[in-house]
């Protein structure tokens, strides 16, 4: 049972390490701000690989609802005046009422044909963010104002470092602890087998919706942090491109694998941050490095490499 | 008293009638066999009964209450379990985790307790997890407990469908080819461990191609050829019905009808 | 009316150029399983090499048979080098490495070109043709007429020609096809190196008309994508007509309803369609087999 407990907790215990120990080592606070990116992006990554990864279900529109999250931190303060923080609940709230009333429909659909319903859907909110100019000031994008907290301006790259740090590392408690779960075994479940997990009571439609809801849920927390730490929002952040890159996130870093969303978020913002030395080079070695790892560890990088190293130590 | 009875149940695929106008009652407590040759419609059987296909016409009655065309998760609310003949096990979850699945309904199910990991949710996870064991032992898998189901054998993993479905403690199961694929010890085990399970009071609808465990087990057996009801009766005298016998010897050879059916 | 006649040939243009998309994807699918991401990229290739090999003085009638060429052995090495040493893995990974080759490929053609956006000149000049009060450019009824040969050549290709059948039997059963004596990786190579092949030429058939550059293929292949899902994943018959839909409904929604809200319009009617019939129009309702 203890070890079960302490397997249970590796991954969230692992992450809160990572965060601690990088913020002694890290440089400068451009390297902070880097991390603090990656913080958030692992954030979207975890929720998005606890419908993928653990329950099955692709989902090519996070974005959209990441998209949401951040405009709701910039245009919520904006036109009435709301607290930051409550802006952020606000939009955590929105989404998963999105994702609930569109997620019965959608959620009905398998495979391709799922990934092709969300991937329409999330282009719709991308649309809607980069049309609405009176709201959403359009392509431009809009200023978010700062966060206060009791009469503190929150400010500061290694602030936002530890801020999001602790997001994430609480985003990842929260998914370990559901995966341990009832909840978490009937998600599992109706990912190996729809049929048998309904035959044991599963009530597969709604475990899906669950899932659903909670993975906007993170993919819009993630996405006011984001704001809130660049004071600034553009539409980018829910464009498809922006869809596609969290799935490569969770696919890369191990579908299943909590942890694995760290390192496939890490991989996906540090890499292109590198590669910019390489000026032109940039996009032909971030997609020649995307298939390497994926023809050579194509459970994704931390599932392969568990495996490896359960097989040479047996 | 009967606990599921089927009435003139059908369903055809691309007009080809798999089923037609099926009927039977199953007593409580009883092993009820559906035999025939291969393509008579077995699975598909099962299928309709367990609310996998919905039937095209007839009615299933469980418990004295209309079922027909009910979820697989209605239908195990009411009471009714099943396994599959080809494997449905949970491959990424180990043994126990897929036997902790079967107790999903009686486990509780608050979401916010489970993200928070509450002492609920742990001691909940406690109490399945230890139902599970217990199950594992019962059908002789206590070993692969925290074995990956896709690293184990054909074999054990019919034996953890059963467990899995007896984690949901139905009152009706329905095994499909239980003993499919397993070897004569692994088979005799399967026979016993049915047997108690009827001891017990449950009711075990089995579809099986092993004769002798068949005849040896069933207190009623029914006969399927291309869809369609041949007869149904007690073993002894199913064995004895020359249709039988002339249905087994076009499929299965002489010498195979009579070591199953002699 | 002229104005409805105008968007459905404008509309039925830039479909045909998604139906040869979504062919592409639907050829490789039923030979592979494989969701090629990098479909868009073989258009891109297509119209790029053309510019720039007639920019270099080439006439245009040698310039097409070679960029076609080129797609088709980049078609050939994204299979040998990319899909063949992953054989086996699962689908999201297979398509994670097609995202990679559709972001290494697009890399590749930033440097091998340019960024800029470039055209071809019309084959048949511009002057416009009036049908009905349309005005309809010749380049239309050659993406049109140009799609119509493919798909005429691809009938009699899978019906008539023993490699057609080995393509169709894979797509049936790889096992069974094997075991009579096919060679499906050759079968599932030859897929790859036909739908570049047809991506190529759709790029250049279009190039006149929407002007290329090294980053369209991203787009492409969503829309192509969408486009087969919407007719039904491996059936080319629902590829074509996904395509055409996707075309139309673009075209008609931003004529009639709002030009920067098209492509939404069309994802909308996805979106409806796939509620109705989770398996697009021609998708087979399958029955769970347990």
């Amino acid at each position: 049972m203890r070890a079960l407990l302490a397997h249970r907790l590796a991954a969230p215990v692992a992450i809160a390490l990572i965060v601690v120990a990088l913020a002694f080592v890290l440089p400068s606070n451009f390297y902070l701000r880097v991390a603090a990116l990656v913080w958030i992006s692992a954030l979207a990554v975890i929720g998005l690989n606890l419908l993928m990864g653990f329950a099955g279900q692709v989902s090519l529109g996070h974005a959209g609802f990441f998209g949401l999250g951040a405009y709701a931190v910039a245009v919520l303060p904006a036109q009435f005046s709301l607290h930051p923080l409550l802006a952020l609940l606000a939009g955590a709230l929105v989404c998963g009422l999105i994702a609930f009333v569109v997620g019965r429909p959608i959620l009905r659909l398998k495979g391709h044909y799922l990934a092709v319903a969300t991937l329409g859907f999330g282009i719709l909110i991308a649309m809607a963010i980069a049309n609405e100019s009176w709201l959403t000031g359009g392509p431009d994008g809009m200023p978010v104002s700062r966060l206060t907290l009791f009469g503190w301006r929150v400010r500061g790259a290694s602030t936002w470092y530890w801020i999001t740090g602790a997001l994430l590392v609480l985003g990842a408690w929260l998914a370990v602890n559901l995966v341990a779960s009832p909840t978490g075994r009937a998600l599992r479940a109706l990912h190996d087998s729809e049929v048998a997990a309904r035959v044991a009571g599963v009530d597969v439609a709604h475990y899906k919706l669950i899932v659903f809801v909670i993975s906007a849920v993170y993919a819009s927390v993630a996405g006011s942090a984001l704001a809130l730490v660049n004071g600034f929002v553009t539409p980018d952040s829910a464009n498809f491109i922006h869809s596609i890159e969290l799935v490569t996130m969770v696919v890369l870093g191990g579908m299943g694998s909590v942890f694995g969303s760290l390192v496939g978020a890490a991989i996906l913002v540090v890499l292109p941050q590198v590669l910019t030395t390489f000026h032109d080079y940039e996009h032909l070695l971030l997609g020649l490095m995307m298939m390497v790892i994926m023809i050579v560890l194509r459970s994704g990088i931390v599932p392969s490499l568990a495996a490896l190293i359960r097989r040479t130590r047996p | 008293m009967s606990i599921l009875k089927v009435e003139e149940i059908g369903i055809a695929f691309g007009g080809v009638k798999a089923v037609d106008n099926v009927s039977f009652s199953v007593e409580a407590g009883t092993v009820f066999s559906i035999i025939g040759p291969n393509g008579a419609g077995k699975t598909t059987l099962f299928n309709l009964v367990s609310g996998v296909y919905r039937p095209r016409r007839g009615r299933v009655i469980l418990q004295g209450e209309d079922v027909t065309g009910l979820e697989p998760n209605r239908l195990a609310r009411c009471g009714l379990s099943r396994t599959f003949q080809n494997l449905q096990v949970f491959f990424r979850m180990t043994a126990l985790e897929n036997v902790m699945v079967g107790r999903h309904l009686k486990e509780r199910r608050g979401l916010l307790a489970h993200l928070l990991a509450l002492p609920s949710t742990a001691r909940q996870n406690r109490e399945s997890a230890e139902i599970a064991r217990q199950l594992l032992e019962r059908v002789g898998l206590a070993e692969y407990a925290e074995t990956p189901a896709s690293a184990m054998p054909y074999g054990a993993l019919k034996r953890l469908e059963i467990a899995r479905a007896l984690a949901a403690e139905p009152q009706v199961l329905l095994l499909d080819e239980p003993a499919a694929g397993c070897n004569p010890v692994e088979t005799e085990e399967i026979e016993t461990l049915i047997r108690r399970i009827a001891d017990e009071g449950m009711t075990v609808v089995l579809v099986e191609h092993d004769m002798k465990l068949v005849m040896r087990i069933s207190d009623r057996v029914h006969v399927l050829e291309q869809g369609q009801t041949l007869t149904e009766g007690r073993a002894d005298e199913v064995r004895a019905n020359p249709k039988v016998i002339e249905a087994y010897l076009g499929t299965h050879g002489t010498r195979e009808a009579s070591l199953a059916l002699g | 009316m002229p104005d409805f006649l105008q968007f459905c040939v404008s509309g039925l243009t830039v479909g045909a150029v998604y139906a040869l998309v979504a062919l592409g994807f639907t050829i490789i699918y039923n030979a592979s399983d494989v969701v090629n991401f990098a479909q868009g990229e073989f258009v891109m290739i297509g119209g790029m090499t053309t510019v720039f090999i007639t920019a270099a003085g080439v006439p245009l009638h040698f310039a097409i048979p070679a960029a076609i060429l080129a797609a088709m052995v980049i078609g050939l090495l994204l299979h040998r080098l990319a899909i063949e040493p992953a054989r086996g893995a699962s689908a999201v990974t297979l398509i994670i490495i097609t995202i990679g080759a559709s972001i290494f490929l697009r890399g590749g053609a930033q440097i091998v070109f340019d960024k800029q956006f470039h055209s071809l000149p019309a084959f048949s000049g511009d002057t416009p043709v009036m049908i009905g009060g349309a005005a309809v450019l010749p380049q239309s009824f050659w993406v049109l007429g140009g799609a119509a040969v493919i798909v005429a050549l691809l009938w009699f290709f899978f019906n008539r020609t023993l490699l057609g059948k080995a393509v169709l039997a894979t797509a049936a059963n790889r096992l069974a096809a094997r075991l009579v004596g096919i060679n499906t990786s050759f079968v599932v190579g030859f897929s790859f190196v036909l739908s570049a092949a047809i991506g190529a030429i759709a790029g250049i058939l279009v190039a006149p008309i929407t002007l290329t550059s090294y980053d369209i293929g991203a787009l492409l292949a969503l829309k192509g994508f969408a486009a087969a899902m919407l007719g039904g994943m491996g059936n080319p018959l629902g590829a074509i007509v996904g395509g055409l839909a996707v075309g139309l409904l673009e075209a008609l929604g931003a004529g009639y309803i709002s030009s920067t809200y098209k492509d939404a319009i069309a994802f909308i009617v996805i979106l409806a369609v796939l509620f109705v019939l989770p398996g697009g129009f021609f998708g087979r309702a399958s029955t769970e087999r347990v």
